[in-house]
């Protein structure tokens, strides 16, 4: 008898839900580890065992590996059910602060699979990639036009790798001058990776404090700077998603101590098509493809940090690069075959010419009136959210008029018992994304939101309704809704500290496995 | 009025969701006068007062007609006999591998630094370290890195930590980029380098270099010019002189079938992942492997999963071992790394777990069998002398005459046969005359008879 079409009516349901027996809840289905559901001898691709041949390893033949395999119905069941425990921009909104998750168009992706894209070989003859050089020779045009900036390295893999590409721009180009300086200036406010790349390079770091509307003082710069600063590395608009005002200024004093400005360009979505760096006194600003110009995310990567150059720096830009000619375009993969002073090499091949691709195809689709609009409506949607918020949340610079996103710190939750933790974790129960949370440093309990252009203003209205209840039950104490959240993701909260203290990195089998066998 | 000057004239775009009457309600709610006043902090002589000189917007069929046109200029590796590796590969991938991480939640998501709602993300990463692992025969690996070469950057760097020393010894046969970029973050990070030089025969004597200020000694297998080495010896003597074996595999299928690093005495094992469920991308974005012993697990660079349970006891993952980062440590991290290739991995954890054992151990002895074949076929060529004794899917040939020249009059006859080796180390005469060649199970016999064919014809 076929039932399947059989209305049903709701009946008095049970007080609270039960467990169920398989730990599952409807839609969302636990999922065993590849090596749990796996077998060595299953294989999810058919291929041909090869006539017989004599091997030439020289002896080096391997016996077991381990590795389980799945048949493919089982592998795809197994990653799309990995995958409903995910939260992507596509799920909702995803206010991210400094982290930029704005919407990925899928004909960026339709572009990059093109075989003419996709299915190119780094090292094939030059002679058989004139359309792959072209489209690196675009993206750096593009790129320099919206920086005001003369050259770009394309090959840094991330955003990281485009901070350690740019300074050792600026570490080659005063090695060029003969000088040896030891010192970095970093804001309080940067990124960690500031720090880091300037320490990896053999730099001393000294702290820059913000003042109190939560930008940089020039004074306070020229405090700092000798001759043996090599460098400033400034994020503009700043992570407390402000325009640094006074950023020719420090531009200046910066370059009169002999200096360079490199400029974390993590934030750059904002200022598209409004500013160019490089008229602000810039020298080097690596530019998140992953953010500004919309290349996937992917879970953490893979990234892409092109780093824009000043005249000042742009003879030291690695290898390889693009030089267009008459009618054509080369890639220089060696010093002798260009003009410039390239400082060595970042990696492997040309960088993530696959995010190329996606940058491209973003741009194209923008255009300049279009990348202008997403900068103009990012800033908007930010200061909508603050519009919506500050009446019940906490500004730590006051209520001027913050770039793309806007930053909160815990001030409004004092005496509540809920943490800016307890908040964020809240708010995943309400079907969000929790905004980036205790960064910037500068700021106690940072929560900062950064809606992107993406969202619509029906999104924004119903986000901005949810946190402002979430606020006004904090406000309550209604703790307990904070403090055990979340209770409706897939997982419950995480002990992250007995994560670290024993930690199991790997699977291994069950020690009664082991000695069955 | 076409719609898209419509469009235009209305400032939108498809990607954009305000409406100008959305643009001015918002601005009234928040009480600014118009968008500039937003922007108001930007030094007044600093904006620009006109748009960029690009282009203006697009639509969707124009878009794929402009970039359409500049992919149909390149020749696919598909689209001809395909014969070029030297760190990046054409392999067969299934197509359930591009299906699945085009799911929205997989392409979309972020860094899990919120575990709860990135269980998919971390649970898939902590497989993919188990298989790395696995392949590379070490007890720990990480969530990965940028690509092979900025992974054994990185593994220079880590030994250096480690030993409390500063000179790393590469061996001849280091993929050249590969030994550009430790040369390029070593020298700028005031650490020493020494790089051998190239030995196509495969026969240099790796050991002989390592002294006691050595920190580690960076070897290739199979090599660039596609020689397998026996780890061991050169393990036992770094070690006997207190310095670590880095061992680089830029073609891992070739863990399919020759015995790993970690069975020969390597300490930290780096690698170029592409090959597995990557596509070839014009040289990105790859995934770099790395691994390393268990005891120098908090020295390591890169993202790093853990097993742990929730307030319910239930079975969960997080990132872990973090106080190594640079988002807690600063300037004091291991390392300025602050993405791994995500995406990446997951194509690469799919594809491999769809061959298993059994499937990648077939492809492995199909990819040796087809360069076999590939060399005996070339070698008959008048003028073709092949360099290895050893080899996976790749081998060395020596040819009559320029080597690039000779490459480049392949491509004419639609050929791709290969990487001259003076592209990478243009400044060595003795290495003219030698190409680079690979023969992965995509080649059918026709490819291999098609490229001796057409050798013959270049050379006569």
């Amino acid at each position: 008898m076929n039932r399947q079409g059989r209305p049903t009516q709701p009946i008095e349901a049970l007080a609270i839900a039960p467990d169920t027996f398989t730990g599952n809840r409807a839609l969302r289905i636990e999922e065993a580890l590849i090596f749990e559901i796996g077998r060595p001898e299953v294989t999810g691709v058919d291929l041909d065992e090869p006539a017989a041949f004599t091997a030439r390893l020289g002896g080096l033949e391997r016996r077991d590996i381990g590795l389980p395999g799945l048949s493919e119905p089982e592998a795809v069941r197994h990653y799309v059910r990995l995958s409903r425990m995910n939260y992507g921009i596509d799920s909702g909104v995803f206010p991210l602060g400094s982290c930029t998750m704005k919407h990925n168009p899928r004909l960026n992706e339709k572009m990059a699979r093109l075989p003419g894209f996709g299915d190119v070989h780094p090292l094939q003859p030059q002679s058989t990639v004139p359309g792959a050089l072209a489209l690196m020779a675009e993206l750096s045009r593009w790129l320099c036009e919206l920086t005001g900036m003369p050259a770009v390295a394309l090959s840094p893999k991330a955003g990281a790798h485009g901070e350690l590409c740019g300074m050792m721009a600026i570490k080659a180009a005063l090695a060029a001058r003969g000088e040896k300086r030891s010192v970095v200036l970093v804001p309080e406010s940067a990124h960690g990776t500031n720090p880091a790349t300037a320490a990896l390079l053999g730099y001393r770091v000294e702290s820059i404090p913000a003042r109190p509307d939560g930008t940089v003082d020039p004074a306070e710069v020229k405090k700092h700077l000798s001759n043996d600063v090599a460098a400033i590395m400034l994020t503009n608009p700043n992570t407390c998603g402000l325009f640094e005002r006074d950023v020719v200024a420090i531009a200046d004093a910066v370059h009169a101590a002999g200096a360079y400005f490199y400029a974390d360009g993590a934030n750059f979505n904002a200022i598209v098509g409004k500013v160019r760096p490089g008229d602000l006194g810039v020298d080097a600003m690596h530019i998140n493809l992953h953010k500004t110009f919309s290349t996937p995310h992917g879970g953490g990567g893979p990234g892409a940090g092109p780093v824009t150059l000043s005249a000042a720096l742009s003879d030291f830009a690695p290898l390889p690069y693009v030089v267009t000619d008459a009618d054509s375009v080369r890639l220089v993969e060696h010093a002798q075959d260009g003009d410039g002073k390239p400082f060595g090499r970042m990696c492997a091949f040309h960088g993530q010419a696959g995010m190329f691709v996606r940058a491209m195809s973003y741009m194209l689709a923008h255009g300049s009136d279009g990348m202008r609009q997403a900068s103009e409506d990012a800033v908007l949607n930010a200061n909508y959210v603050k519009a919506g918020l500050r009446d019940l949340m906490s500004l730590p610079f006051g209520d001027g008029p913050c770039m793309h996103e806007v930053l909160f710190d815990d001030r409004w939750l004092e005496g509540t018992g809920v943490s800016t933790l307890d908040f964020a974790k809240a708010m995943i129960d309400e079907g969000y994304h929790p905004m980036t949370m205790y960064f910037p440093l500068v700021v106690h309990g940072a929560m900062l939101i950064e809606p992107t252009e993406s969202e619509s203003k029906a999104s924004l209205d119903l986000f901005v309704a949810a946190l402002r209840a979430l606020t006004m039950a904090a406000k309550r104490g209604d703790i307990a809704r904070f403090s055990g959240a979340p209770y409706y993701a897939p997982r419950r909260r995480l002990d992250e500290t007995r994560a670290a203290r024993a930690p199991v990195l790997r699977w291994s089998k069950p020690a009664g496995q082991e000695a069955a066998e | 009025m076409s719609n898209i000057e419509k469009n235009k004239a209305n400032n939108a775009m498809r990607y954009l969701p305000l409406t100008p009457q959305d643009r001015s309600e918002m601005l009234a709610r928040i009480g600014a006068a118009d968008i500039d006043a937003l922007f108001a902090d930007i030094p007044a002589d600093k904006r620009l007062t006109s748009l960029p000189d690009l282009p203006r917007t697009k639509s969707e069929i124009e878009v794929e007609r402009m970039l359409g046109r500049m992919a149909a200029k390149n020749i696919a590796a598909g689209s001809a006999p395909f014969f070029v590796g030297c760190g990046a590969y054409k392999h067969h991938i299934p197509a359930s591998v591009d299906h699945l991480i085009q799911r929205s939640e997989f392409l979309t998501s972020y860094t899990p630094y919120q575990p709860e709602i990135a269980q998919g993300t971390l649970h898939y990463l902590f497989e993919f370290q188990t298989q790395v692992a696995l392949l590379t025969g070490m007890e720990v690996a990480n969530a990965s890195m940028y690509d092979g070469s900025t992974a054994c950057a990185e593994a220079v760097l880590m030994a250096h930590r480690i030993t409390k020393r500063k000179k790393a010894v590469l061996a001849g046969n280091l993929h050249p980029h590969y030994r550009e970029t430790v040369e390029t973050l070593s020298g700028m990070s005031d650490h020493a380098v020494l790089a051998l030089p190239p030995s196509p025969q495969g026969t240099e004597d790796i050991a002989a270099a390592i002294d006691n200020e050595t920190s580690c000694v960076v070897v290739q297998t199979p090599d660039f010019y596609g020689h397998l080495h026996d780890l061991k010896p050169i393990a036992e003597k770094a070690h006997a002189a207190g310095a670590l074996l880095i061992a680089v595999v830029t073609e891992v299928v070739s863990l399919g079938l020759v015995t790993p690093p970690g069975a020969m005495g390597a300490d930290i094992v780096v690698g170029e992942g592409q090959s597995i469920g990557n596509a070839l991308s014009f040289g990105g974005p790859y995934v770099g492997l790395f691994a390393s012993r268990m005891k120098y697990v908090r020295q390591m660079p890169g993202r790093l999963v853990g097993e742990t349970v929730d307030a319910e006891g239930k079975r969960g993952f997080v990132l872990t071992l973090s106080t190594r980062e640079q988002h807690i440590r600063r300037e004091k991290a291991t390392s300025n790394i602050c993405t791994n290739s995500g995406l990446c991995t997951l194509a690469f954890s799919i594809h491999l777990s769809l061959l298993g054992e059994a499937g990648l151990r077939k492809l492995a002895r199909i990819n040796h069998a087809n360069a076999v074949k590939l060399a005996d076929a070339l070698g008959a060529v008048r003028g073709v002398e092949v360099l290895n004794g050893t080899f996976f899917n790749e081998f060395t040939i020596r040819v009559r005459g320029d080597a690039a020249e000779i490459v480049e009059q392949l491509g004419r006859r639609d050929i791709l046969g290969g990487v001259p080796a003076s592209r990478l180390d243009p400044g060595r005469p003795e290495l003219r005359d030698l190409i680079i060649v690979a023969s992965t199970e995509v080649n059918t016999d026709e490819d291999r008879a098609a490229y001796a064919q057409a050798l013959e014809e270049v050379l006569a």
